[in-house]
Parts: structure tokens; C-alpha cells; sequence
């Protein structure tokens, strides 16, 4: 084997290693600058056949559940068109480890363009900013939902 | 209703074809470098390398097979990057055993039973993950995760089943089937324990006490875990020789602690208590300061000629020189002439042959691994499973500080595998497992959360 050979398959082999980090981080990238929407999203969102209306109620419709309060504090959970139950229960979409909420505390879920919430018979009851929820409300944006010692709220 | 339905869902994919591409890129990545030993060492691309290449590339096919059928939603870059630094390391054990030398490096380095041990590695992997499909599970084990890490811990110091081998106790003999570290299966106990009692444990200690300049101290009664995990360390240090194990431990603890509680005076109680306590034991015992006089002067001709003196370290110290940016190729340079390159000394060892370049693109690939697992412990649902995946990622980043730091003399060395690359069973064994247990994790986290049975209206059916 002569020197040049190997010269250029050891930068060969230098530059093989890097392009796989960099591929890797191409693999993870939807972490690092937010996730990325699906091609199929946009082209269907714009077909319904009143856009007119349409343009206003998604400006203001929550995106996210943002936990501001309590043990879990920081977690977010990016809203889709499933109800979102919180509890101490294994099966719930936020499972909070908290002696003052019960194991199915409250459900959200996503109404005519907005999320309600819903008392699910807990003990402590659920407070939506300072008054107890008594039957299914609507969340405005950034109104901070009480479930035992954890605050949730909605945001875009 | 409709433009919520028709908005596009932002889900974790599951990126099969992503995985199965980087895998293959992996397994390509280290066909290249057998490849490239073989065209350097004897002028010829060498018999090995399909031997070695296909071998490692169906176990790995194997394990994406078992991964993306009981583990389907797991990061699709966990298995790739372990692939790769699984497989350099084998290719380095490789270049060592085929070095023209008598020296012990290269007589002993086996690329066969690391084979192999990778072989056992994955079954392992497999059968974590087929037997344990949720992970929650092993919270109700915790008192009893904590109990067996001990027993393992402290298994070699009984007589006849334990070995001592280069001056440190941390073997254990089993008949007719060779040696083991239990030490390495202890801390993925320890880990588990940890996570189980602080879930349970967290809101006591975060209770701020009494208030130091700009630090909340914890109340002293509440000291009493951390005091009991220190003792422990220490003891290991003392009885077992063995520093590495010690700060790991101790070190993981303390960051699992901070993850639970969010409070910076566990970090620095933690850090006074270890500081304190290495000391008191430098002063004590000779082979503790031993150590810290190779690491404060290894340039010291006496110290390098001293049988367990700093000769080992700098050995090291002048292949990372030899290598310099570019590093010398693989199977051009010299790495069998550093003691112990296959094991500890792997990562000089590799340091030679690829330079800086290379080293950071390994350094990056296991930074990427961290990653990984931090996302899984910050995406995780539940407190137990933030704990579990934040302290097994903390455990693999903790380990390879502590190795590289200790073969670069940045922090006095200790004993410990570079994970996935050292020639060893029981690491292999034991860090496939902790993969397996951060893909369980994983999986867990990134699973779109279960559909409701039925979304219309007012009223509702939900089990009790």
C-alpha cells in the first residue's frame, strides 16, 4: 500500500465518521428547532370551504398545555384532537404523584375550536383561575387550571 | 371541530427507515475501518472483516428486529450510535490483537470473545425488553433493586468468591465460567433503587431549611440518605480499591438527587462530602495517594519507572501526542506500546490512530447518546421514568468523564471501562441492558397517549 493511498483513506474514514454525526443530528433535528409540520398538514388545512372564518379561530387556538406549577412543573404537551386526562392514575395523559388530586381528576378535550374543562368527580375538585369548576367550561388562553398542588394552562 | 382535526398533528414519528438507515451506516462505518487496518497492517483487506463486519452487522439487525417489534416508539438514534461505538471498539481490539508485538496489549486483546461478548450483550438487550414491558414495574422492586446493588457491591469482599486482579477487589470468581464485575450489574440496580426512593422521598428533601448567602440548605435531618450513600462510597474506596466505582456511585446519586429536588445544595454538599472525604482517605491510605502523586506529577522519571507508577499514563499521554490532530491511521500507529490499551486505555488507544478529529466525532457520537436519554427522561410522563432515564444517560455520561479525564490526567485516574468500546464482558453486558432499559423508557415517553373510546358530546364512559 503506498502512502497516499492511505493518507486519503485515513481522511477518507475521518470525514465517514463526522458525516455520520452529522447525520445524526439531521435524525434529531425536530428537537433542536421545534417540530416540523407534515407536508400533508398545510395543503389540507387550506381546503375547507369557509376561509373566511377560518383564519380567526385558529389564530387563537391553544397549541399547548404548559404545566406552570406543582412537582411536574415545566412539562408541556402539545395538543392534538385527543382529550387529555389528568390524574394519579397510570393510564392518564399527565400523571401527577400528588396525595390532593384523585387517580382520574380531570378530562380536557377540544370543543368547536376550544378545550374544555371537566371535573371527573374528583375529590378536591378542579378550580379553573379562582372559581371550582362545576361542569364543563371553557379554557380561555393562559387561565391557570388548579388540579391538587399542579397548575396547568393552555397556550399557543 | 374541523380545523382541530385537520391540523397537523405534531406526534413523534416512529422513523423506522431512519433508524434502519443510520444502523446500516454504522455497520458500514465499521466494515470501513476493519478495512482499513487490514489495507494498512498487511497491505490487504483482511479475512476478518466479513467474519466480523456481517457478524456485527446481523446482531444489530437482531436487535433493530426485537427493538422495532416490543419497542416500536424508542428513539430511532439510540441503537445506531451504540452500534458504532460497540463496533470501533471492536475494530480497535482488532488493530491491537494483529499489532507485530509480544507485548501484553497485543497478546491480549481478543476481538473474538468481544465478539462474542456483544453477542451475549444483545441477548440480553432482547430479553429485558421482551420480559419487561413496562418499566414502571421495576418501581415497586425499588427496596429491592437497592438491596441486591449492595449485595453485588459488596460480593467481592467475600471470602473465596471474591478476586483481587491489579490491586483492586472488584472480581468475583464464578466455577468453571471465569470472572465478573458485579459491580458493573450494581450500579444498574443502584439506579433503579435511587430513582424508586427518591419518587417517593423528593418533597421532603427539597424542604429548604436554612438559608446560606444565596443557597437554600436542606434541613440536617434530612441528611441522612446522602450521608449513608457517602459512607457507602467511601467504603468501597477503602475496602475495595476501587476509586472509579466510589465517585461513580456517589456522583450519580448527587445528580439524581438534583434532578429530584431541583436544589443546587445537594450538588455542592455532594461535592464538599466526596472532596472531603478523597482526602481524609489520601492522608489515610497509601494507595489513594498513590494515586494523586502520579496525577500531580506524572512527568516524574521516578514515578514513571515505578512498577503502578505514572508510566502507564504517560504512555497514553504520548500516543494522544503521536496521533495530534489528524491522528496516524488506523493500523499505522503504535497503541499496543500503552499497558492495558484494550481495556482501560482503549480511548489514547484510539486517540493515536484517529487524532483529536476522531476522538471528537467518538466524543460527539456519545454526547448524542446523552442527549438521547436526557430528551427521553424530559419526555417521560411520569416522575419514576424522568428519574430512571436522567440517571441511567447521567451514569453513561459520569462514566466516560471519569475515564477520558483520568487517561487525559485532567482528574487523578481510576479503573473504569470506557463504555461499549473496552474489552470486557461484564460492562458489555451490563451496558446493553442499560440500553435496553432506556429504549423500555423511551418507548414509553414517546407513545402517543391512548385514543378515548368515545369524543362526542357531554357524556362520557371511563372505567373505574
Amino acid at each position: 500500500m503506498s502512502e497516499l493511498t492511505l493518507l486519503l483513506i485515513r481522511l477518507a474514514f475521518l470525514a465517514v465518521l463526522w458525516f455520520f454525526v452529522i447525520a445524526a443530528v439531521g435524525v434529531i433535528r425536530t428537537d433542536l428547532f421545534g417540530s416540523r409540520t407534515t407536508p400533508a398538514g398545510p395543503r389540507k388545512a387550506a381546503k375547507p370551504a369557509k376561509p373566511a372564518a377560518k383564519p380567526k379561530s385558529k389564530k387563537n387556538e391553544p397549541r399547548q398545555l404548559v404545566v406552570t406549577g406543582g412537582p411536574l412543573q415545566g412539562t408541556t404537551i402539545n395538543l392534538t384532537e385527543t382529550p387529555i386526562t389528568i390524574g394519579r392514575a397510570n393510564d392518564a395523559t399527565l400523571v401527577v404523584t400528588d396525595d390532593y388530586a384523585s387517580s382520574r381528576h380531570a378530562r380536557l378535550f377540544p370543543q368547536d375550536g376550544q378545550w374544555i374543562v371537566e371535573d371527573l368527580g374528583s375529590t378536591n375538585g378542579t378550580y379553573l383561575d379562582r372559581s371550582k369548576v362545576t361542569r364543563p367550561t371553557p379554557v380561555p388562553l393562559g387561565v391557570p387550571i388548579r388540579v391538587g398542588k399542579t397548575v396547568i394552562e393552555l397556550r399557543k | 371541530m374541523t380545523d382541530v382535526t385537520d391540523s397537523p398533528v405534531p406526534m413523534p414519528a416512529k422513523r423506522r427507515v431512519a433508524q434502519l438507515g443510520m444502523l446500516a451506516f454504522a455497520v458500514g462505518i465499521v466494515m470501513f475501518a476493519y478495512a482499513n487496518v487490514g489495507l494498512a497492517v498487511d497491505g490487504q483487506v483482511p479475512a476478518g472483516m466479513l467474519t466480523y463486519g456481517l457478524g456485527l452487522g446481523g446482531l444489530m439487525l437482531v436487535a433493530y428486529l426485537v427493538l422495532a417489534r416490543f419497542a416500536p416508539w424508542a428513539d430511532p438514534l439510540i441503537l445506531p450510535l451504540v452500534t458504532l461505538i460497540n463496533g470501533l471498539g471492536l475494530v480497535m481490539i482488532y488493530r491491537l490483537s494483529v499489532a507485530k508485538s509480544d507485548l501484553p496489549s497485543a497478546t491480549l486483546a481478543s476481538p473474538t470473545s468481544q465478539l462474542m461478548w456483544t453477542f451475549f450483550g444483545i441477548a440480553l438487550f432482547t430479553v429485558t425488553l421482551v420480559f419487561l414491558r413496562d418499566h414502571r414495574a421495576l418501581q415497586r422492586l425499588t427496596y429491592t433493586a437497592g438491596a441486591a446493588g449492595l449485595l453485588l457491591l459488596v460480593s467481592p469482599l467475600i471470602p473465596f468468591l471474591g478476586q483481587e486482579i491489579n490491586g483492586a477487589r472488584i472480581w468475583i470468581g464464578i466455577p468453571g465460567l471465569g470472572q465478573l464485575q458485579p459491580a458493573e450489574f450494581a450500579k444498574l440496580a443502584l439506579v433503579v433503587f435511587f430513582a424508586g426512593y427518591l419518587v417517593a422521598k423528593r418533597d421532603v428533601l427539597a424542604l429548604a431549611g436554612r438559608r446560606l448567602l444565596f443557597i437554600d440548605l436542606p434541613r440536617a435531618r434530612d441528611l441522612g440518605p446522602i450521608l449513608i450513600t457517602w459512607g457507602i462510597s467511601l467504603g468501597v474506596l477503602v475496602l475495595q480499591k476501587d476509586l472509579g466505582s466510589s465517585l461513580l456511585m456517589f456522583g450519580t446519586f448527587i445528580a439524581m438527587l438534583y434532578i429530584a429536588t431541583q436544589r443546587t445544595s445537594w450538588v455542592l454538599i455532594g461535592i464538599l462530602l466526596f472532596v472531603g472525604g478523597a482526602i481524609l482517605a489520601g492522608m489515610v491510605f497509601n494507595h489513594v495517594q498513590e494515586r494523586f502523586e502520579v496525577y500531580l506529577n506524572p512527568e516524574d522519571p521516578e514515578l514513571f519507572f515505578k512498577v503502578g507508577g505514572s508510566g502507564q499514563l504517560m504512555e497514553g499521554l504520548f500516543a494522544l501526542g503521536n496521533g495530534g490532530i489528524l491522528g496516524t491511521g488506523l493500523g499505522q500507529g503504535h497503541p499496543e506500546l500503552i499497558p492495558l490499551a484494550f481495556s482501560d486505555f482503549i480511548f489514547p488507544a484510539t486517540g493515536e490512530e484517529l487524532g483529536l478529529t476522531g476522538l471528537m466525532a467518538l466524543l460527539m457520537v456519545y454526547a448524542l447518546l446523552v442527549e438521547r436519554g436526557l430528551r427521553t427522561s424530559l419526555a417521560a410522563r411520569d416522575p419514576f421514568s424522568k428519574l430512571l432515564a436522567g440517571g441511567l444517560s447521567f451514569l453513561l455520561a459520569w462514566q466516560l468523564f471519569i475515564i477520558v479525564g483520568g487517561v487525559t490526567n485532567l482528574i487523578p485516574l481510576t479503573g473504569l471501562v470506557t463504555p461499549f468500546m473496552s474489552q470486557g464482558g461484564s460492562a458489555l453486558l451490563a451496558n446493553w441492558i442499560l440500553i435496553a432499559l432506556l429504549v423500555r423508557t423511551s418507548d414509553a415517553a414517546r407513545q402517543p397517549p391512548p385514543q378515548a373510546i368515545q369524543n362526542e358530546g357531554m357524556t362520557q364512559v371511563f372505567q373505574r
